[in-house]
């Protein structure tokens, strides 16, 4: 696609995709904006200590490209991977419990909300550290290389990380071997502070993946269908050995870095750009769409969002609730005890 | 048993490794190339293959990552750095991510990578190509670090490293490639966590690591010319620190001379200071000697570096400061 070709309203294409597959994708992108917009809350109120980095407006990113998974491919993810980890299939309750810090959470309460984990759905744990996470991903789809299985590695970073040298040297590595991975960029035309368009000279970093030898798409990250399309391929592509792929995903991030507020309030960026943005959202473009092709009704549309909400506030309820870590586990995870497996 | 050198031990270990363990894997910069490996890896690509044993462009970091990254998923990698010098760009790597990880995500994803450090200095190369900087990595939480000074150490830890479940750094030092010793053919481990009397000696104890070791080694058998008894004691691996065998050894000299090549100031020769006193504050008849390197970068001309390196002669000055 053409960066500037992005439109409003999205156009939506279907293309080998059944109505469940347009369920589970609205499903999905709802569970997300919802366990956000309740955690934003729960920010604001101070019942949440650790930092959580939002993902809401980017939610078709990382269910157009998880529906195009299977459950024991790898997923690697950042300082923003509520959504990712939610799309993977990772339980809800314990990622709640560990942005709560409970022992009922998904590392136990010893990660907090960036680093999330459940090896069960192919989650081996997601990286604050902006780009930390690239190379471990190169190393998940050369143990499979190796391996000779079919089984894909698949890492979401955002737009600052082709700023960063290790990235330049992952696309490089793992088009020289050839490896079953995919480089989902979500460029939200920021990073942390900082636009786009101060950090670089050209807005060109599908252009830069695509000469370290990595196959490169651009796509509406708005729009799942178009962003599952891309994934499939680049997914079908590395499961025949094919070699890595680059998907650039042009989105927005509704709130600001970090936390529930939104950055216009500290000068980082205007209300026209977030509005514009806004009116770009994903779910309501996608759901409409949904409601016009009669795939669902109102109704039932409505249903969808008040049964995510109660499945959230169970969630809630169920982290504040639960115990948090015993004190005398203090330094339990230092090293890996007892019998090697 | 049969004699080999300590980079035969090291080649010989790699490949009981890859043929017991299909989830092992060998990646670093150059592995057939004499200037970053020696010996020590050679024949391992005809023997083993390309997809098991890859050679790499020069990217540590993405290198690190990819074995760390193969660990959680599962394999047994080995990842080597043809110099602890060039570690530096893989930092990140080694420590928020391999090191972490574990204690992270509260006990779900272990992380069973050898990260070889490969120490090479000597002949004037200088500040960037000649250190050995075990206290740094020492100090992070999760990982463990081993200092092989003999073939047989050098065979036992990097197997014992491989099959242990975290991360371990595996520092070999290429001025004891030449070293010869008996080395059993079979497979075996040196425990990790466990040090080595070399020497039995009653007046002074010679903690020694790597190469001093071996010099240490030199002094006792020199020393015991003049009388002077000493029991020289290896390490072997620096974390975990195995204190028992070095207060046992202190019980009965109650002198102490320590033989780490490594900058000072806060380094392993400190810390195994810190630990005698917190176990027994009494123990030490006299102040601690340290044999160590300068505080300083390393210089490249030749009498600079000589006067930068300790060797035995600097070990038996130690032990007679002690006595003067």
């Amino acid at each position: 696609m053409n960066k500037s070709s992005l439109t409003l309203p999205l156009e939506f294409e279907l293309n080998d995709i059944n109505n469940n597959g347009l369920n589970w994708m609205l499903l999905t992108m709802i569970r997300i904006r919802e366990f956000e917009e309740q955690i934003a809350t729960l920010v604001q109120q101070g019942d949440i200590i650790t930092p959580c980095h939002l993902y809401i407006g980017q939610e078709a990113v990382a269910t157009g490209v998880c529906y195009a998974l299977k459950k024991d491919d790898y997923l690697f993810g950042t300082h923003r991977s509520h959504g990712h980890y939610i799309a993977k299939g990772g339980d809800l309750k314990a990622a709640m419990a560990e942005i709560f810090g409970r022992r009922t959470g998904c590392s136990k309460g010893y990660g907090g909300s960036m680093h999330l984990v459940s090896p069960e759905v192919g989650i081996l744990g997601t990286s604050s550290i902006v780009g930390g996470s690239v190379g471990i991903a190169v190393g998940a789809a050369l143990a499979e290389s190796i391996r000779g299985s079919e089984r894909v590695s698949v890492v979401f970073h955002g737009d600052g990380v082709p700023e960063e040298g290790i990235w330049h040297e992952a696309a490089n590595f793992s088009a020289l071997k050839c490896l079953p991975i995919i480089f989902v960029c979500e460029n939200n035309l920021y990073c942390t502070h900082m636009p786009l368009n101060k950090r670089r000279v050209k807005d060109n970093i599908h252009d830069i993946a695509k000469e370290h030898g990595l196959e490169t798409t651009v796509v509406d990250g708005n729009n799942v269908l178009d962003v599952y399309y891309a994934a499939r391929d680049a997914v079908s592509r590395a499961r025949k050995g094919q070699g890595p792929s680059f998907i650039e995903c042009r989105t927005y991030r509704w709130r600001g870095h970090v936390g529930s507020n939104y950055d216009v309030d500290l000068g980082l960026r205007s209300q026209d750009e977030l509005n514009t943005w806004m009116k770009r959202c994903p779910i309501k473009n996608f759901s409409n769409f949904l409601v016009n092709d009669g795939v669902m009704s109102s109704v039932e549309l409505k249903e969808v969002w008040q049964e995510v909400s109660t499945e959230i506030s169970e969630a809630v309820s169920c982290a504040k609730s639960s115990p948090f870590p015993d004190i005398s586990d203090l330094t339990k995870y230092v090293f890996k005890e007892g019998g090697r497996s | 048993m049969t004699v080999k050198s300590y980079a035969e031990a090291i080649n010989e270990a790699h490949q009981q490794l890859l043929t017991e363990d299909d989830r092992v894997f060998v990646i670093g910069q150059g592995v057939n190339s004499p200037w970053c490996v020696g010996t020590s890896t050679l024949g391992l690509i005809a023997k083993f293959g390309s997809e098991r044993v890859i050679d790499t462009p020069i990217s540590e970091a993405v290198v690190t990552g990819a074995a760390v990254g193969a660990a959680m998923a599962g394999m047994r990698p080995i990842v080597f750095h043809p110099r602890m010098d060039f570690m530096y760009l893989a930092m990140d790597q080694i420590i928020n991510h391999c090191a972490h990880w574990y204690y992270m995500f509260g006990g779900k994803v272990n992380v069973p990578v050898t990260i070889r450090g490969i120490i090479n200095r000597g002949n004037e190369q200088a500040a960037q190509h000649s250190q050995s900087p075990f206290a740094m990595y020492a100090h992070i939480p999760g990982l463990k670090v081993v200092c092989p000074a003999s073939p047989y150490e050098a065979k036992g830890l990097l197997i014992a490293a491989v099959r242990d479940d975290n991360p371990v750094l595996y520092c070999d030092d290429r001025w004891l490639y030449e070293t010869k010793e008996e080395v059993p053919n079979e497979i075996y481990e040196v425990p990790l966590g466990k040090g080595k009397i070399c020497r039995e000696g009653s007046d002074i104890t010679v903690v020694a690591v790597s190469y001093l070791a071996q010099e240490a080694i030199k002094a006792a058998d020199l020393l015991s010319n003049e009388g002077i008894s000493i029991e020289v004691i290896d390490p072997r691996t620096l974390k975990p620190l195995d204190i028992d065998i070095i207060m046992k050894s202190l019980e009965k000299t109650g002198r102490l001379v320590i033989a780490n090549p490594d900058w000072p100031c806060c380094s392993f020769s400190e810390h195994v200071v810190s630990m005698i006193l917190k176990t027994n504050f009494n123990i030490l008849k006299s102040p601690v000697q340290y044999v160590n390197f300068p505080d300083s970068a390393i210089p490249a001309s030749t009498p600079l570096e000589k006067a930068y390196f300790p060797d035995y002669t600097n070990i038996i000055d130690a032990v007679k400061k002690i006595f003067s």
